[in-house]
């Protein structure tokens, strides 16, 4: 049985902030999951995904975000308790849905999932989604810590029930990727099978139907700012004349400030859980008590300026600050306020804390590391035996004599940009790389080569893929098809044939029949581990006027090994290399290592690609002999 | 007990992940409160893995620059770079067999001496214990035990206050069966190690 599906309340056991959530989503009696897997809530659906194998939960990976939230949508609205959760930047992509599934709102309990970034350990930028909730009209709850993320979807699908909204759960890398030890729940039986009751005058959102929810969207938020007051999940510690308001994981590096600095009696801390909307009494009460005020939030002064503004409404005139003016400080001065970069730190907050309130503290000094060498970073790669690493060598290669641009997408072939490959010029989100490529085609007369992976196609390549063909735009589009989700952790998507798991269960996309019906005129296919052959077909796509299409066939090397279809065959440099390093210098495999001055291989980590046998001039790499 | 802040760095594939889970397990046995966090995006495409670990009564999950009570650095390069999470008063252990990044594999750029990485890390912090767990871990019949021979040599300098029995019942909880024997002469090993260091 699934770890987190054992019913035996009160047992204590260590779960990572996702698998936390997951549970809590169990114990709450979740009905209805879906998702498209980003770091860093991947866990939480790769756990329910699980689940659902071996329980009454429905549970799909959804081809994006949208899709996700309004297959979500349906099942809240047919009165189950549903549970939609994606990375931040995935719900820019389910933001049309989310804007007006404010306005209907839903007859079960609805938990979106929000995972957000500060500082980037995996993604595109650290956008703070505190202010969806503000800007849609959404109730929302953030967690301090793993135990409490658990508790507070469970409370999370209550408020979305009392309130017939869906709820926004905030968290960030900090808690999603946190381990601790949680305190098991009772599980709920989910209720299992809904009904949608027809209600046109809530659910069919014509301009007239509309403007009567937006007002019933306020009224909404009036009852919802009277369920913060009380909310358990806003709370007071300590007692004093210094007042700090936090939230999130802000809430425990404060808390280890002011009992390090000794200054308990002097700093009451207001924590705020539920965060949208603000407790507005409450906080106009903790001023009341206050001659100073810190706030403590990472991200965007979302909670600050809401603050001094119920200040100025109650005429209240002491100090509030958070952020520093610009907030880009990064926190490099003691004198500094917080920074709106990055995240925040135990030592960062206390000698802010210190600073604010003027309390003694003298910093830990800082470890000299002038005198410590420089040693080489180890910057991610893409793997041994990555079929990536062929198709960019190949395109590199067909288009040495050609100015080319290269919009490529979200995955692991985004590192493909990084020398020597340099296969990588614009990306911004997921999908862009076929629209961008639409548009350099048009506004330069240079050659446009695009690469996008299999999932990331399905996730919102099609649509690009549909605009070029009536636009006429000119352009080869390279889709990498591995057979998996592989940045995230190897999760399935459309084009996956998912009975190789035994599941019979799914249906399967073909991503060639697809692109040919859409009208692309060139679609070829490469074997990328078929160097000179796939270089010829793809120099005749690149030599197509208008739209073409290659797709590079060949299972992420990483997942193949770990479900047994491929087993390592290592390669080894023989007696006939004469040093020319093409090697080395065209492809820069990790197994590749220099010793006495000559490339050898790692047999090890050679999974036995045979990408470099097939590119020395001297046929030198050949089968390591046992 | 009082808080004690234990930084690992590692890198991916080398097991931090599970040594870490290992003394969370370990915490719980002993009546310690336990706070984690990891950062592991990259991880399987060979780049850093670190785990904050908090033992005790502080409520953070992460640990700031100069904080670390103990680094247990998995390569010693890694261990090196982690250098600004100590202070004077930090207790390194560390893996002396290297791992060097591709950039150093193909001559393009430096990786220190270890004999150099080891006077730094004495000079610089309360003490060093410095081990081949590689070699450790092949003689205990599998080089996947690195993780485990270095959480040995960990206990063994009593930083952390677990008694070597709640340890062994961690590993027990933790590994896979199939793992389990040569983990434990692994956990011997590093344990040895370290008491001859």
């Amino acid at each position: 049985m699934h770890k987190l599906l054992n019913d035996s309340p009160g047992e204590k056991i260590m779960l990572l902030g996702n698998e936390a959530i997951a549970r809590g989503a169990v114990e709450a009696g979740v009905a209805f999951a879906t998702t498209y897997p980003g770091t860093p809530s991947s866990e939480i659906s790769l756990n329910l995904f699980q689940m659902s194998r071996e329980s009454d939960l429905y549970f799909e990976y959804s081809t994006n975000e949208k899709v996700a939230l309004e297959v979500a949508a349906a099942a809240a609205n047919s009165g189950l308790r549903t549970f939609c959760m994606m990375k931040h930047v995935g719900l820019n992509v389910a933001a049309d849905p989310l804007m007006t599934l404010a306005y209907v709102g839903v007859t079960g309990g609805m938990v979106i999932l929000s995972a957000d970034d500060p500082a980037m350990f995996s993604s595109q930028n650290e956008q703070d989604n505190r202010y969806y909730a503000k800007f849609g009209g959404l109730p929302m709850l953030e967690p301090s810590s793993v135990a409490e993320a658990k508790e507070m979807i469970k409370g999370a699908f209550e408020l979305s029930e009392s309130l017939g909204q869906p709820v926004l759960l905030r968290t960030t890398t900090r808690i999603n990727h946190s381990n601790a030890f949680v305190t098991l729940g009772k599980i709920q039986k989910p209720m299992t099978q809904g009904r949608f009751e027809k209600d046109p005058h809530r659910c069919v959102t014509v301009p007239a139907v509309s403007r009567g929810l937006h007002v019933k969207l306020l009224d909404k938020l009036e009852k919802a700012t009277g369920l913060a007051e009380s909310s358990s999940f806003n709370f007071i510690q300590g007692s004093g004349k210094f007042g700090i308001i936090t939230n999130g994981v802000s809430f425990h590096y404060a808390e280890d400030a002011v009992k390090d600095l000794g200054i308990e009696d002097k700093v009451q801390i207001l924590r705020l859980g539920f965060t949208n909307p603000l407790p507005e009494q409450m906080i106009k009460n903790f001023l009341g008590q206050c001659e100073k005020v810190l706030v403590i939030e990472e991200g965007e002064p979302f909670m600050e300026e809401a603050i001094k503004a119920f200040a100025q409404e109650e005429g209240i005139v002491i100090p509030i600050n958070g952020k520093d003016r610009g907030g880009k400080s990064r926190g490099s001065k003691s004198t500094d306020l917080f920074s709106r970069l990055s995240e925040y730190d135990p030592a960062m907050v206390r000698g802010k804390v210190a600073t604010y309130f003027g309390i003694d503290y003298t910093p830990a000094v800082k470890m000299e590391i002038a005198d410590v060498p420089e040693i080489a970073m180890r910057p991610p790669n893409l793997c041994s035996g990555c079929s990536h690493r062929a198709t960019f060598y190949e395109v590199k290669q067909a288009a040495k004599d050609m100015d080319v641009i290269c919009p490529t997408d979200i995955g692991c072939y985004t590192l493909g940009f990084m020398p020597p490959l340099s296969m990588g010029d614009f990306v911004i989100c997921m999908g862009s790389s076929v629209s961008t490529s639409c548009g350099f085609s048009k506004a330069t007369d240079q050659k446009v080569v695009s690469f996008i992976g299999d999932s990331t196609f399905f996730h919102s390549g099609i649509t690009g893929l549909v605009n070029a063909v009536f636009n006429r735009h000119n352009f080869t589009l390279v889709i990498l098809e591995n057979d998996i989700t592989a940045m995230t952790g190897h999760q399935p998507h459309p084009g996956v044939d998912m009975e190789r798991f035994g599941m019979d269960t799914f249906g399967r996309v073909n991503i060639e029949k697809l692109v040919r019906a859409l009208g692309v005129e060139h679609v070829s296919i490469v074997k990328p581990f078929k160097v000179q052959k796939s270089i010829d077909i793809i120099k005749e796509a690149l030599a197509f006027k208008g739209v073409s299409v290659i797709i590079s066939q060949e299972p992420c090397i990483l997942f193949a090994k770990s479900i047994g279809l491929k087993k390592s065959r290592p390669f080894m440099i023989t007696d006939k290399c004469t040093d020319h390093k093409e090697c080395i210098n065209g492809i820069a495999c990790p197994s590749f290592y220099i010793e006495n001055d000559r490339v050898k291989i790692d047999a090890d980590t050679c999974v036995g690609c045979a990408l470099c046998a097939q590119i020395c001039p001297e046929n030198a790499i050949r089968p390591l002999k046992k | 007990m009082e808080t004690t802040r234990l930084v690992i760095v590692a890198v991916g594939g080398q097991g931090n992940l599970l040594a870490s889970k290992v003394l969370g397990e370990a915490a719980l046995i002993s009546g310690v409160p336990v706070r984690m966090s990891e950062i592991h995006g990259m991880a399987q495409r060979g780049g850093v893995v670190e785990s904050a670990i908090v033992f005790g009564e502080a409520k953070s999950s992460i640990i700031s620059d100069g904080e670390a009570d103990i680094l247990l650095g998995f390569e010693p390069a890694e261990t090196l770079r982690a250098i600004n999470r100590c202070s004077k008063k930090t207790m390194v252990i560390t893996n002396t067999a290297t791992l060097p990044p591709f950039t150093v594999g193909i001559g393009k750029g430096n990786y220190p001496e270890v004999e150099e990485i080891k006077r730094l890390l004495v000079a610089k912090t309360a003490g060093l214990v410095a081990l081949d767990a590689m070699a450790l871990a092949r003689e205990a019949g599998s080089p996947m035990s690195v993780n485990i021979v270095l959480l040995g040599a960990l206990i063994q300098t009593g930083a952390l206050g677990f008694t070597k029995e709640n340890v062994i019942e961690a590993i027990r909880r933790r590994t896979k069966p199939a793992f389990l024997e040569k983990n434990l002469k692994a956990f011997e090993l590093g344990i040895e190690a370290a008491k001859i260091n």
